[in-house]
Order: C-alpha cells, then structure tokens, then sequence
C-alpha cells in the first residue's frame, strides 16, 4: 500500500476553536464554527447571541474561542455586528473581520428585523447563519427553518410542522447585498473558500450553512457529515452562491439520490405522510428548476 | 458663547462637544429633532462620528453596547415608546459596565396615546442600573450630558439623562455654549478600559453562577456614584463657574412645607413658594435631579427640618402611587419615620401644572392634618 | 488569553462576566461510551478525520495523526468518514 510521504491538510491547519467545548458529540454548529474560523483567521470579532453557539462559546470564566466575543441580545445578532464595525471604523481599524454568528432561530425568526435592517444599509460584516432547522439550545423547538414533516417538541407528532421551511436565502437576495452563500459542514473546503471569499469585500455578506443536529434530528453522531452530504446530494440543500443580488453560481452538482434517502436516517421524520413527502420533493424541484434557470 | 435654542438643540450640541464615535438612534416624537441635528453634524463631518440609522430603538442601543464594547464613546435618544422597547437591553448596558450615555425626552407611554410630558417612561426603567438625572433647562441637560460623559466613563455604567417632552425639548431659552477648548479640558477621550480587542481575545458576557458578585460589584459602584457625581459637579463648577448638585433645595432651611418634585413643575414651585413667603407661609421646594442612584440621605438632610413633606409627581406606578413619592417616604423611613409625606400626582400626560395647581397643593397640605391618600390634580369632575 | 483575573475574592473577578480562561481544562473524554481506535498501518495520513472532528481530538504529532481521548467524545464521525476504514469503534470500558 502506498503511503504519502507527508501527513496532509485538507483545510488551514490553525485552530481558533480550543477543545473542551461543550457541544453534543456530533454537532454540526461546532464544526461550521471551526471553518468559518479557520477561513477568517484570529483577527476576528465574533458577536453571538444566546443559542447553541452561546453554549458552545462556554460559560464564564470560560471560553472556547480563540478571538475576541461579545454575549449579545438574542433579537441583535446583525446590529451588533455593525456597532462593532462603527466603532472600527471610527477608530480607523480596518483589518478586522466581524463576524455576526446565530442560528436559524436567531435569524429566520427573532433576529430578522436586524439583519435587515443591517442588510439595508449594506454595514460592512459577515453574516453566518448556521442552520440546525430548530431552536436546539433550548431543546429542539420548531423554528421558521424547520422543514414540512418534521417532528420538534412543539410540533409534536402528528401535529408535525406543516408549513415549509422559510427561504432566507431569497429574502436576502432581495436586499442586493453584494455576497450570499450557502455552505454545508459537509463540504468544508467549499465553505471555506466561500468565507474567504467573503472576507475581500465590503459590504453585507450573508452565509447561510447546514449543520446537522444529531440531539434535534434523531440520528446517530457519527452520521453528521453524511447528512450533510446527502442533504446537498438530494438537492434539499442545494450550494450556491449569489453576488449582488443578480448572479447565481452553483457549487454542488445534482445527483440522483431520492429524498427518502435523506430522510430516511432521520428520527424527526418518523412521522412523515406522503403528502408532507410529496410537497418537500416538489419545493426540491422547484427549486432546482428555479437556481437551473437563475444559473444560466 | 450664549445662544437661543431649545433643550433637543442643547442635547445635540452637547453630544457634539462631547465628540460622541458612535451614534445609533431611531425617530420618535418628541426627541426626532436631537437625533436629526446629529445625523446633520455626521453628514458634514463637524462630527467625527458614525451615525447608524437602526431600524429601531431596540437595534439603537444594541449598536451602542456593541460599539461601547469597543471602547467607543456612544450616544442615542429616545423617548417613551423608544425606551420601553429598549428595556431589555438597558439592562444588557449596565451588565457589561458599559458607559453609555442617552438622552431621553419624557414622554407618557401608551396607551393611549399621549405624547407630552410625562416621567413615567424612564421612571419605569429605574431598576435597570443606569444613573437618571432629570433636568429643567437647556443649560441643565447641556451641562449634564458633559458631565454625564465624565460620570459614566469613569463608574462604568451607562447614564440617561431625562428632559420633558415639548416643555423643554421644544422651548427656547438661553443656553450658554462653552468653547470647545474648555469642554475638551475637562472631558478628555475616555480613559482605557476592559474592552474586545484581537490582539487579546476574551469574552464578554457570558452565562455565569457568580452573577450575585457582579450584582453586588455594581451596587458598590452605584453607592460610589453620590461621591463621584458631586465631584464631577464640583469640578464642573470650577472651569465653567455653575454646577447642579444631586438635588436643588430653595428656601427650605427654615420652610414648615417643601414640596419636593422633579423636572419643570420645580420652576412653577419656586414662583409660588415666593407668593407663599410674601403672603407669610413657610414654604421650600426641592427639586431632586439625580434619581439614580437615589440621595437618600442627602435629600433627608433638608426634609427632617420641615413639619410636611409634598412630593409631586409627573408620574405613576398603578397599584402603587407616585415614584418620587415612594423612593422620598422610604428614604424618610430611616430618618423620621413620622414625617407626613402629602403625595400629588399632577401633569401626567403633559397636562399643565400651573400656579394655581400648586397653590391648592399647598393649600389642601396646610389644612389636612394627614395625609390619607394620593390626590391627583386637573381630573374631570 | 492574558489571565489578569482569578475567582478567589470579589477584588479579583473582573467588573463582569469576562471570561480569562479557555476550555482546555474540560475533560469532555469523560463523556465518552465509545472509542476510536485508528489504525496506524491502515492510515494513509489523508486528513479527513482531523478535519471533521468536532472538537478537534485529532492532532497531527510526529508525522501521523493520534487521537486524543482527553477531549474525545466518541461520536464516531471519524470512524464514518475514513476512507481507509482505519478507524474503528469500541466500547468505553469504565
């Protein structure tokens, strides 16, 4: 068998998340937070509001991050990143990140007026929504983000949630900000350059990036990363980027994986009906149709 | 240099003189007219700063806290509804000993609807750590914002300063502007402190179990703030030759009747506590300016002397009565447990309070023996 | 992370919750009910498994990558992601 000479790093090698965090073996949020980290490097402020990040950053005198975080207010995610990037900018500091960080709760939900808002005047940050489809910090309640069918403890079955998963992605399109992506912890290179990409510019940058729960979704820890690449795979979370509102960039190919392969692996969608399954396959086409067309 | 100008101009120009860095605020009646003035000093650059145009008062002072974290010399305004949304953030503020610094123009809170004078608004954010002053004339809340920049910076916590809705935000008096040179003297950039900084990282705000301390760590520092504000003042007599006090006492060294209020009902007082003294009745008016941390012992000092206390309040707490009324009775309670305090809520959603409104004050005070029940002043019949 | 505060008196914390220390000193390999066992002679030393760890239990040390069941918490995703198959779980005897 042959073996290479030197050991190898598929992504930059600097950690900026230390170990001893507190986050469920198998957390998708640890993992998009050590990328994002790693592609924005140590001279970043990080604000987060309460969620399972606020967990994983480590209670006091603790925490787990190599750079500079500020606890903030669940609803201010955006604003508070754009109050640090004033501040910078008074100061005259321009070499530093900002890096907003919430969950899809804190921005499909109760922080969406601020990212708008900080959409809007187009503040010079990065936005990072990792995505877990629940409000999971607080034990796995439904948020916007969760999808049709899905089981969470006030969705409770067969009272599962019956309206789809809100599209962030085309609110924030409608902003023309000038950078949008999404990203899955399944496919760590590609997210990374993505930060990276998002870092050269100016302006309000919005990631949004999939990260399996395996606490939320019933499954196994050790499926994680598999989920994540068959969530792409299947199409449900498709990789794209969109520059100025305008154009669309497809970074995930489609394959041939059915849906059912998906949701199969997960505990949440125990209590799947056809029709719940039919509509997420039609959303699915829909919105392959829909970016195909965008793409060009 | 003395200029014509209302008390919202006299806020903006302090917050100029101050060189606030950051500025996030949100328009609301009747303080829109600070904040306007502000953007126009950013705009043209006589302001070094960087206005934020939030998307609401919540968003406003969450970039102030974000920016303060910074170590950036902030400022926003508001007014009743604005305030109440920022609630849960004022107390973020003074959590992470952030000097802020906010100029609120009382207004009632809805509902209904009112949009005139009322100290309710910032009276119901008493407890949330910051330092209030309430203020009654331009001079007073330029002055006061100056020094509240010097007061915050160096307690770490943030301070509101309170002026009336239209009464004061909208009237036009004499406000005498200093030279720049002399504000720069005595408020130099904000000295260093624990701040977010990349070259070493830490975290601020997190969950803790040692919350207690930190509480107590900031009721040390709010009893050190009667101390630091009566220096700040001092000092603040000294280079600009007027100062405040935490509290203004008027004729009360030998007064039987002082009638303890805040805000411009004071001024109103102080004509007809005149016409009293002509007319040979002892009468004295207190006018409490710092609110908190409350000048119990302080404001004893004058009251123990008199035979009744009046407080009246522009305010009022349902279920209980006026809040100047309570904080006076129990700071009484230490003092002279039997000194009857008359308790008048009048001008509660900006209604007037007019000499003659304090005249049947003094007047129903001076014929009962106690004091029973609140009254309140210009109901319907 | 400077440590410039300590926990012993109300003189030494800081004016709030500032956090001055880092996790490191967290265990979290106690939570473990599973371990990996990698597998030197099968390792192709690809990366993969230290760059989906969770809580980065995988270093690089002396030319190959190990496993450092301090801060492993046994969730098996390595194991799942290895190419080589030179990752295997067991049970965690306690």
């Amino acid at each position: 068998m042959d073996r290479p000479a030197q050991i190898k790093f598929p992504i930059p090698e600097e950690e900026l998340l230390y170990s001893g965090h507190t986050a469920c073996p198998g957390c998708g949020a640890a993992l998009a937070m050590k990328y994002v980290l790693k592609g924005l490097g140590p001279r970043t402020i990080i604000v987060i509001p309460p969620s399972c990040a606020g967990t994983i950053a480590a209670g006091f005198p603790f925490s787990s991050l190599k750079v500079p975080v500020l606890r903030i207010p669940f609803e201010s995610t955006a604003i508070t990143a754009s109050g640090i990037r004033a501040a910078l900018d008074v100061m005259g500091k321009e070499d530093i990140h900002v890096l907003a960080w919430a969950g899809d709760g804190g921005t499909f939900d109760i922080g969406l007026q601020a990212l708008s808002g900080s959409a809007e005047r187009n503040d010079n940050i990065i936005y990072v929504c990792y995505d877990n489809e629940g409000y999971m910090n607080t034990g796995i309640q439904r948020s916007s983000s969760t999808p049709t069918g899905a089981w969470t403890t006030t969705t409770p079955a067969p009272y599962v949630k019956d309206t789809p998963k809100k599209d962030i992605v085309r609110i924030m399109a409608a902003h023309n900000i000038p950078y949008i992506a999404t990203a899955s912890i399944g496919y760590p290179a590609d997210l990374i350059r993505k930060v990276k990409k998002a870092k050269e510019m100016g302006g309000t940058k919005f990631i949004l990036i999939f990260s399996p729960c395996p606490t939320g979704w019933r499954y196994s820890p050790e499926m994680t990363i598999r989920l994540a690449k068959l969530a792409t795979e299947t199409g449900i979370f498709p990789l794209y980027e969109i520059e100025n509102g305008e154009k669309y960039t497809l970074s995930s190919k489609r394959s041939e994986k059915p849906l059912r392969d998906y949701l199969a692996l997960q505990g949440r969608f125990r209590n799947l009906t056809e029709e719940n399954l039919r509509r997420l396959e039609e959303r699915v086409e829909k919105e392959r149709e829909y970016l195909k067309r965008l793409a060009g | 240099m003395k200029e014509v100008i209302s008390a919202n101009q006299a806020v903006s120009y302090a917050v100029l003189a101050a060189k606030a860095q950051v500025i996030a605020a949100y328009p609301i009646t009747p303080q829109s007219s600070i904040v306007e003035m502000l953007s126009g000093f950013c705009a043209t650059g006589a302001l070094k700063a960087k206005f934020i145009n939030v998307e609401s008062e919540h968003s406003a002072m969450a970039a102030c806290i974000s920016a303060s974290a910074m170590g950036a010399r902030t400022f926003t305004a508001t007014s009743s509804q604005g305030l109440a949304l920022m609630h849960e953030l004022l107390h973020y503020a003074s959590g992470l000993r952030l000097p802020i610094v906010m100029a609120n123009v009382n207004r009632a809170l809805a509902s209904p609807f009112n949009l005139k004078a009322d100290l309710s608004d910032s009276l119901s954010q008493r407890d949330t750590g910051w330092l209030q002053f309430y203020c009654e004339s331009g001079q007073e809340v330029f002055d006061t914002i100056i020094q509240s920049y010097r007061i915050s910076e160096k307690l770490l916590l943030p301070v509101m300063v309170n002026l009336e809705g239209f009464i004061l935000s909208h009237t036009y008096e004499i406000v005498d502007l200093p030279e720049q040179s002399q504000i720069d003297l005595f408020l130099p950039p904000a000295p260093a402190r624990e701040c977010l900084d990349v070259d070493n990282p830490c975290m601020f705000g997190s969950t803790t179990d040692y919350y207690i301390n930190f509480r107590y760590k900031m009721h040390q520092d709010m009893e050190k703030a009667k101390t630091l504000c009566n220096e700040v003042d001092a000092e603040f007599k000294k280079v600009f030759g007027r100062g405040y006090d935490l509290f203004s006492s008027y004729l009360c060294e030998d007064a039987d009747l002082i009638l303890v209020t805040a805000g411009t009902i004071a001024g109103t007082c102080r004509v007809v506590a005149d016409h009293c003294r002509a007319k040979g009745m002892k009468v004295g008016v207190l006018r409490i300016r710092m609110f908190r941390p409350f000048p119990e012992k302080q404001i004893c000092e004058p009251l123990r002397k008199a035979k009744k206390v009046v407080v009246i309040d522009r305010d009022f707490s349902p279920g209980c009565g006026g809040i100047f009324a309570q904080e006076v009775k129990a700071a009484l309670q230490g003092f002279d447990s039997r000194m009857p305090v008359y308790e008048f809520i009048a001008g509660l959603g900006g209604k007037d309070v007019t000499d003659k409104d304090i005249e049947r004050i003094i007047e129903q005070t001076h014929n009962s023996e106690n004091p029973g029940e609140s009254t309140w002043i210009g109901l319907l019949r | 992370m400077k440590k410039r505060y300590s926990l012993k008196s109300l003189d030494t914390l800081p004016i709030t919750a500032i956090s001055f220390i880092t996790t490191e000193g967290n265990e979290t390999g106690e939570w473990r009910s599973q371990r990996p066992i990698l597998d030197p002679e099968k390792c192709n030393r690809c990366g993969i498994c230290w760059m989906y760890c969770p809580d980065n239990a995988i270093h690089a040390e002396g030319g190959a990558f190990q496993i450092s069941y301090t801060y492993c918490k046994g969730c098996g995703i390595c194991a799942k992601e290895c190419p080589r198959g030179a990752i295997l779980i067991e049970k965690e005897e306690r």
